[in-house]
């Protein structure tokens, strides 16, 4: 791939490349940041003379003269319920062809309360991939401008320079209205893919609802076995010709409704008539940061809290579709006065992928390399189990920036 | 107070004599306003006589926020912080949004030292109607001298209005400060294992709340914080620690456990509000400044989300500030708001035959989106809200909410049809694919508009005068 980058700029040296570390080219525009030498060190503790103390005033009886002993114990809850696993790719043994296997899912306790429950399972992260090309951002065009013609060459770059553990062939180009392009050859694209990438794979449709059931249906054929998972089955579409087929050819489904619970109690029940839970993934639909971020959070919180308390109609992983936090003007207008976009957009992303963690999102599917590598190092950090010296944490206070 | 208490809990401390003072039917309705929070139990007049005094005390008890409130500074710009009344965003609107501080040191050159000071004063950004700003300084004593913490302090109360913390171990550089911010309320930073009785002290002397830091250690933060209550000090802030990186799980865990212990076993000792501190990322030297800002903004971010009611930050990187300050508007919206408004015709300015007509979704964040950028950029127009279910444009067409026949159904219903003399419709870009059957069933000529609303001036300068 070419390198494009600004020379005269040393974000691009020592900034980014840094967050990006291995993969080493972006595109600069309207930067200009100087680096200063980031300088830390911690002053001896200088003890100066005190100023004059004022009186105390009148001491009131029993005043404590050491630290009172206090019982603790972490406010444990109990949780009758608990998610499913999921597992997602099939190796040879298990009757596919993938080099890996994953699993989401398995929780006991909600999110981020170690207290009550670790998590089993990392999340996971697909990167996008589109069968045609499309308007990209331009941070996050500066990263596929080389793959946007060729699928194929897009998902390797995807799992062998950005660290996916999974991709989503979005198959655009089927809808009626764009190409119109026919199952048969949308399977074939497929059939590619999995022969150039080895991680389990994701088939997205057009969002033309007949013709998205026909696609997912073709394409769940051709991956026979794979374990992929089809996206998407909603209430919209015949979903139960795509459960159908997941059921068939042994696929698991995205259950994709629109920031209401009870649509997605309503489609998860009838997607359980045909096929078992593991089998199926939730989506409730991601907003942006600033444009609804706040709805997926409460309704993500609120599905793992039900499904944690005993809501079998809810008791499956999570997914988000990340990559919609690219539709915030925030992450992708070229606005000076915001700081540069080639940071602010990445950053964008990160955070809407931070924030759902935090609500329980088991499944990622992102755009920007950058927000990928964020949120895989934050989620490493958070499963090292190390810990900080007291000593340490205290340091901010009197350190030199 | 108990996990959960209902409206019937509420409701036998009333005098339950359905007087109808309080402007509510019955005191049962008004039992089940006071959950809501929508009253206060002082709008009924007969609890506040003598004989129901005790009830009175059991039920402002009950409703007592299992996160305490309390005020940082005073005037203008006096913060708000804690008063918490649910661990769950979805379960009421979250009290008293995070407060921001950034930080300075006392030693900075003065013209540096007000130069950021006005900086973080001044800081605004305007969403969707609201002025988004910071809240307060954190002035670091780095020196730990005294006399440069007082004259730092001073210099910042003689020039700003803004709530201070003031940060230090050492209960002598705290006085310093705390003698040059007197009646200004500073928050004090911070008690801790070994010097919490001269700063509780302080704390009574100086009236000023005061934080407890005990780090990854909240058997020691909870004992710290009730012998400080005992000892008289009655707001307290918490600060279970800040870790990066591989320490990051213990203090989310902290986080964590306190505010679920305040709410779940109503321990009052963890029941105030926590302090979080992303600037703690900065003492990772290597890194170039981009790097530890956005680790900075990611960790803020987590933090906010996970109940810290005080952040303390370090960059005021405008690429930074941005996702930090929106997550919070959005966290702390009422969680009920619908997802969307009334759909029909709206008019902007001075409209008239020649007027354009734009059309976009019921989904009250797109429809703000594009109202605020209409009006913000002062254009003449009619708007076509069409009931999409609340969704976007993008999922809108995606999930066939939005569709030719909807909007063709639109133009009919909404009467525009009488208002231009012209037949031409701006559509968003998110929903082309309607363009062809829109205009064989409407009989309208549909421009395909721009992707944002931001583009929306420039789109009409450029093609609406032309075709028009």
């Amino acid at each position: 791939m070419e390198k494009k980058k600004d020379s005269s700029s040393p974000l691009t040296d020592k900034a980014i490349f840094e967050l990006l570390s291995r993969f080493k080219e972006i595109q600069l525009e309207d930067v200009d940041l100087e680096i200063k030498e980031l300088e830390l060190w911690i002053q001896p503790m200088a003890r100066a003379l005190a100023p004059p103390r004022r009186a105390l005033p009148p001491t009131k009886p029993a005043k404590p003269t050491e630290i009172l002993k206090t019982e603790f114990a972490p406010p444990i809850r109990q949780y009758s319920g608990g998610v499913c696993e999921v597992r997602l790719g099939a190796k040879k043994a298990e009757g596919g062809s993938r080099g890996t296997s994953l699993v989401i899912g398995g929780e006991k306790a909600p999110p981020l309360h170690r207290f009550e429950g670790t998590m089993p399972h990392e999340p996971l992260v697909a990167l996008d991939v589109f069968d045609m090309p499309i308007p990209l951002a331009a941070p996050v065009k500066a990263h596929f401008k080389d793959v946007l013609q060729d699928p194929v060459a897009w998902a390797k770059l995807c799992v062998d320079k950005f660290g996916a553990d999974m991709i989503t062939i979005h198959l655009i180009s089927t809808d009626p209205s764009i190409k119109n392009t026919p199952a048969k050859e949308a399977a074939k694209l497929v059939e590619n893919i999995l022969q150039a990438v080895d991680v389990p794979i994701v088939i997205g449709g057009s969002g033309a609802p007949e013709k998205d059931a026909e696609i997912l249906e073709k394409t769940a054929e051709v991956a026979a076995g794979e374990r992929v998972m089809l996206n998407s089955a909603n209430l919209d579409m015949d979903f139960k010709r795509v459960a159908q087929a997941a059921k068939k050819y042994g696929q698991v489904v995205l259950s994709w409704t629109q920031l209401d619970i009870n649509n997605q109690k309503k489609l998860n029940r009838e997607l359980l008539d045909i096929l078992p839970r593991e089998q199926i993934v939730i989506d409730p639909t991601t907003a942006a940061l600033g444009y609804g971020l706040e709805y997926t959070f409460s309704i993500m919180e609120r599905i793992r809290l039900a499904a944690l308390l005993g809501d079998q109609d809810l008791q499956m992983p999570l997914a988000s579709g990340t990559t919609n936090s690219w539709a915030a003007r925030e992450a992708w207008m070229k606005t000076p006065e915001w700081g540069p976009r080639e940071l602010r957009g990445p950053l964008w992303e990160t955070i809407t992928s931070l924030i759902l963690f935090m609500a329980g999102c088991d499944f990622f599917m992102m755009m920007h390399p950058a927000a990928v590598k964020t949120l895989k190092d934050t989620l490493r950090a958070l499963s090292g189990g190390g810990k900080a010296p007291p000593d340490e944490i205290a340091k901010w206070v009197t350190m030199k920036v | 107070m108990p996990e959960k208490f209902g409206p019937l809990d509420i409701y036998a401390l009333l005098p339950k004599t359905n007087c109808g003072k309080c402007a509510e039917k019955s005191c049962m309705a008004f039992a089940t306003r006071l959950i809501e929070r929508s009253v206060t139990a002082e709008q009924c007049p007969p609890m506040l006589e003598e004989k129901h005094k005790k009830s009175m005390e059991k039920l402002r008890d009950l409703l007592r926020p299992p996160i305490k409130e309390m005020t940082v500074g005073t005037g203008e710009r006096v913060a708000k912080i804690g008063g918490k009344l649910v661990m769950y965003r979805h379960e009421l609107t979250y009290q008293n949004p995070t407060a921001i501080a950034v930080d300075v040191t006392d030693e900075m050159p003065d013209d540096e030292l007000l130069k950021r000071v006005k900086a973080i004063e001044s800081y605004s950004f305007t969403r969707i109607g609201e002025d988004l700003r910071l809240d307060m300084i954190a002035v670091r004593s780095t020196s730990s001298d005294p006399a440069k913490f007082g004259k730092t302090v001073r210099i910042i109360v003689e020039n700003s209005k803004m709530p201070l913390i003031l940060c230090s171990f050492e209960p002598n550089v705290l006085e310093a400060g705390l003698v040059e911010a007197k009646g200004r309320r500073p928050l004090i930073y911070a008690a801790k294992k070994d010097n919490w009785k001269e700063v509780a002290d302080l704390a009574l002397m100086y009236s000023c709340p005061v934080a407890v830091f005990a780090p990854n250690d909240l058997q020691l933060l909870q004992s710290i914080a009730s012998t400080m209550m005992r000892y008289g000090v009655e707001d307290l802030v918490l600060d279970p620690g800040t870790s990066v990186e591989t320490g990051l799980m213990d203090t989310l865990d902290n986080f964590t456990m306190a505010r679920q212990a305040a709410f779940v076993k109503g321990d009052r000792a963890l029941g105030f509000p926590i302090v979080g501190v992303p600037l703690a990322v900065w003492s990772k030297k290597e890194d170039p400044p981009e790097i530890t800002a956005w680790s900075e903004a990611c960790l803020a971010s987590m933090l906010l989300t996970r109940y810290a009611d005080v952040l303390i930050i370090h960059a005021l990187e405008p690429w930074t500030l941005l996702p930090i300050i929106t997550l919070r508007q959005n966290i702390y919206t009422d969680p009920r708001k619908p997802t969307a408004v009334e759909a029909g015709l709206k008019t902007y300015g001075q409209v008239d035959e020649n007027s354009p007509v734009l059309m976009t979704s019921n989904f009250s964040l797109t429809f703000y989106t594009v109202a605020n950028d209409i009006e913000s950029n002062k254009i003449n127009c009619y708007l076509i809200v069409v009931d999409t279910e609340g969704l976007s444009i993008q999922s809108a067409v995606a999930g066939r909410k939005l569709t030719a026949e909807k909007v063709a159904e639109a133009i009919k219903k909404t009467g525009i049809e009488g208002k231009v003399k012209h037949k031409k419709i701006v559509i968003p870009q998110f929903a082309a694919r309607l363009r062809g059957d829109l205009e064989d069933m409407s009989g309208w000529e549909v421009l395909v508009g721009p992707q944002d609303s931001s583009g929306i001036p420039q789109f009409l300068q450029q093609y609406w005068q032309k075709k028009a």
